[in-house]
């Protein structure tokens, strides 16, 4: 009860700060609760069954050009959203397909190579994609039936419904019997093997459910940010998520959101001081890596907070 | 120009790049075949190389043959120092974890990334080949130092495969290659061993930098192409084998010039990407590797 | 005579130049309790990983309740009704005790999640300790977690691999009560050098050597056995 109460005042204090906050951080948050549902997609597959992907820019670059293009071709959001959505996951089902027949490092750098590849294709059909430089979804197209995401206050609403969708599912998703099995399959596959689990079902059904948060993050940021570019099926976007993750805690439902705010605004604090700003994304996974693996609320939960999902 | 000259060309370029290819592939065949650790920030070191050949053939005054020289010593050196202490700080640290090493060579990549932009810039500058000379064939000039490309690489390589196979401290390497438990108990400094060896596998990508630099401009993002081709040599030619590693830099050289030069160089990469991720779902041990 | 739940025939896996286990026939009855004993390095782990799939069968078959199990995964044996505990305990240690046994508890299609975990701990006195975390248990406990997980299965056959390795003495009279109210519904076959153990429990004995069998009768016949006394028994 407490982790439930806990997970409804995030969603509340998000509702509420939308009348407070000035329009620059307005939108800002907008674009971090979307962002955490593509980091909460990447923690169900790294934080909760083990499974380190490189590949994540995949789903959310496919979430983001399938809504892109059926929003500008068919001219509403209402059908992209969806379709984004399942673009991420029929992705990441696709790739898991092959990609799970590997295990480790050869997983980290077979999910990489299949997103580069993916990269590199949406560059290769730039006539279609936009390539680079990418385009621009026509406002009109980015109405959800009579919220039109373009103007700022359906946009909060829309983002904050998507983040509190995810959020809640990701914690039914981990407190329920599968979400143990995942949970099994990442501190011990043998074992788990032994008790009758399979492997392979069990961590493509991760990696899917992954897919489609990812596919609906992409598809979000499109349709409410009105641009689809290449850069965001780029390598940077898959190491991102891995980033906020372990900032924020792999392996617990808030990691993700926490890690996903400190960073945005951390990157955002830096690049008003240097052109170098990127370099804060080096040292904070550096240091991560070093000296702080469990991220802030995985470190909070060992030191006490054990109820944490 | 007819198909055969051009194909010609093409192999001829290919041969370059594989050249090249072989050099930085080799440094991150032998940092993996003796740690165990995939470095994913090689391309970073590659790209310091090119950029710290700048900065010496800059500085340098005289001919520009004399600056290049000097920076074939300065940039394998300062960029194998920068290895060497990267892998005490922060690689030990980790205990060559295989996952945690790779996500802190993204830290790593991120980081030497964004030096070299604070201080060499965004701009891309070339640096003057040491020598001009353009051989003539039938059909087209070719720039002579290209050639001289290949033989150095060439030349580097065999020094690399002798110092390994024949010197004391090359023995020392592969047998903690074979095991590093054992070399342990023989008294030999592991920890140090796996300096020397990351070192070696940057100074390697350093070297290659330097001697195409002439021929591509050194910019602070040229890290990520050679990253990727390496990857892909060391992981058709299977991960830890010297001999794998220059096969595949031959085929993936010159598939990838003639595929460029005829199509595209996007769609080269797109195969050769996907080659990558299939052989190391189908195939794991890659062409030349042992089955473990 | 008791129906046979599983039959191997010509079993074999080397390891290298190992022969691990050499061309094993082995008959197992329904219901009964069969212990697997042997020198360090006949080939009982082995035996058994063949059995539930943890290492796969190099030539030979494997059949179980009238299948063909021999090219079946593992995990797909264990949905089938085998069940396997480690040698090495294999909990998972930064879980807690019950979610260790909600796990197996799972597989069943249990509609009482809750009760039907609670009480396979309780099967083996854990059931105050459901909340620890798994890895803290001492190491007896955790022998018995790993029995209560192989049981929550419920599965036809159980296999135990050493399970009274570092139990105490009361625990042991225990252990043996828990295998005594299993069979026959389920069938329990168990590597042990316990030999106190083994003479109490077993019904019949099978005596490995290098990976092959060299005598299988009642605790009895083999106390009796010149061969079984010159490899294993010492005299």
């Amino acid at each position: 009860m407490k982790a439930l109460a806990l997970h409804l005042a995030l969603i509340a204090v998000l509702f509420a700060l939308q009348f407070v906050l000035p329009p620059y951080h307005h939108t800002n948050i907008v674009r971090v609760m979307v962002l955490a549902v593509f980091a909460m997609g990447y923690n169900i597959a790294f934080g909760y069954t083990g499974l380190l992907s490189l590949g994540h820019a995949l789903f959310f670059g496919a979430g983001m050009y399938t809504a892109g293009l059926l929003a500008t071709g068919e001219g509403t959001a209402l059908l992209a959203l969806p379709a984004g959505v399942l673009a991420g996951g029929a992705a990441a089902f696709a790739v898991g397909l092959l990609a799970l027949r590997t295990a480790g490092v050869s997983f980290m750098i077979v999910t990489l190579m299949f997103a580069q590849a993916g990269y590199l294709t949406v560059l290769y059909f730039g006539a279609f994609t936009g390539g680079d430089e990418g385009f621009v979804i026509p406002n009109a197209a980015r109405a959800l039936g009579p919220f039109d995401l373009s103007t700022d206050t359906p946009r909060y609403f829309a983002g904050l419904a998507l983040f509190a969708v995810a959020l809640l599912a990701n914690l039914a998703l981990v407190r329920s019997p599968i979400g143990r099995v995942m949970v099994a399959m990442r501190e011990n596959e043998e074992r788990s093997r032994m008790l009758g689990y399979n492997p392979f079902t069990v961590k493509l059904f991760a990696l899917s459910v992954s897919g489609l948060y990812a596919g609906a993050a992409g598809a979000a940021y499109a349709l409410m940010f009105g641009y689809v570019g290449a850069s965001f099926a780029a390598i940077q976007y898959s190491i991102l998520p891995l980033l906020w993750v372990l900032l924020g805690g792999a392996g617990t439902v808030l990691g993700p959101f926490v890690g996903a705010l400190l960073m945005f605004y951390l990157i955002d604090l830096s690049s008003s001081v240097t052109t170098a700003h990127q370099m804060v994304v080096g040292v904070a996974l550096l240091a991560l890596v070093l000296f702080a693996p469990k991220g802030v609320l995985g470190a909070l939960r060992d030191r006490g907070l054990k109820w944490l999902p | 120009m007819d198909f055969g000259p051009f194909l010609l060309l093409a192999l001829m370029e290919g041969l370059v790049m594989a050249a090249v290819l072989a050099l930085t592939a080799v440094g991150l065949s032998l940092v993996f075949g003796v740690m165990r650790v995939v470095n994913v920030a090689h391309g970073e070191f590659f790209m310091l190389g090119a950029v710290a050949a700048w900065f010496v053939t800059s500085a340098m005054p005289g001919p520009p043959a004399v600056g290049f020289v000097a920076a074939l010593l300065v940039a394998p050196l300062l960029v194998g120092g920068i290895a060497a202490l990267a892998d005490r700080l922060v690689l030990k640290r980790l205990n060559y974890d295989p996952e945690a090493t790779i996500v802190a060579t993204i830290g790593l990549l991120y980081i030497l990334q964004q030096a070299a932009l604070t201080i060499y810039g965004p701009d891309a500058r070339p640096v003057q080949a040491p020598f001009e000379w353009r051989i003539q064939f039938p059909w087209f000039g070719y720039s002579g130092y290209k050639l001289f490309v290949v033989f150095a690489a060439a030349a580097v390589l065999t020094a690399v495969w002798l110092f390994m196979t024949r010197s004391r401290i090359g023995l020392v390497m592969r047998a903690t290659q074979i095991d590093r438990d054992m070399a342990r108990a023989f008294g030999i400094n592991v920890d140090r061993v796996y300096a020397g060896v990351f070192a070696m596998g940057a100074g390697l990508a350093a070297v290659a930098a330097v001697l195409i630099v002439p021929i591509q401009q050194a910019h602070y993002l040229m890290g990520g192409d050679p990253l990727l081709l390496s990857f892909i040599v060391v992981i058709i030619g299977g991960l830890g084998s010297l001999r794998g590693t220059l096969v595949a830099a031959l085929l993936i050289g010159l598939s990838d010039g003639v595929i460029s030069v005829f199509f595209s160089p996007t769609l080269a990469k797109i195969i050769a990407t996907l080659f990558v991720a299939l052989v190391l779902v189908f195939r794991p041990q890659g062409l030349f590797g042992a089955k473990q | 005579m008791a129906s046979v739940i599983l039959f191997a025939r010509a079993l074999t896996r080397h390891f290298g130049g190992l022969k691990a286990v050499d061309g094993m026939d082995f008959d197992l009855a329904q219901g009964e309790i069969h212990a697997l004993i042997g020198p360090n390095g006949a080939g009982k782990t082995t035996f058994v990983s063949l059995l539930s799939g943890r290492v796969p069968v190099q030539s030979g078959s494997i059949t179980f309740n009238g299948l063909d199990i021999t090219d079946l995964p593992a995990h797909a044996r264990v949905a089938r009704g085998i069940a396997y505990t480690f040698q090495i305990t294999a909990i998972y240690a930064r879980l807690p005790v019950y979610d260790n046994v909600a796990l197996a508890v799972q597989r069943t299609g249990s509609t009482a999640l809750r009760a039907d975990t609670m009480a396979a701990l309780a099967r083996v006195g854990l059931q105050d300790r459901a909340a620890q975390e798994a890895g803290t248990l001492a190491y007896g406990h955790q022998r018995l977690l790993e029995i209560a997980m192989g049981l929550a299965l419920k599965p036809r056959l159980l296999i135990l691999d050493e399970p009274t390795q570092g139990l105490a003495n009361s625990e042991i009279d225990g252990f043996k009560a828990l295998v005594r109210s299993v069979v026959p519904e389920t069938t329990v076959l168990l590597i042990e050098h316990n030999m106190d153990v083994v003479m109490d429990l077993a019904q019949r004995i099978t005596v490995l050597n290098f990976g092959k069998l060299l005598a299988q009768g009642t605790p009895a016949e083999i106390r009796a056995n010149a061969a079984v006394q010159a490899a294993y028994l010492g005299g």
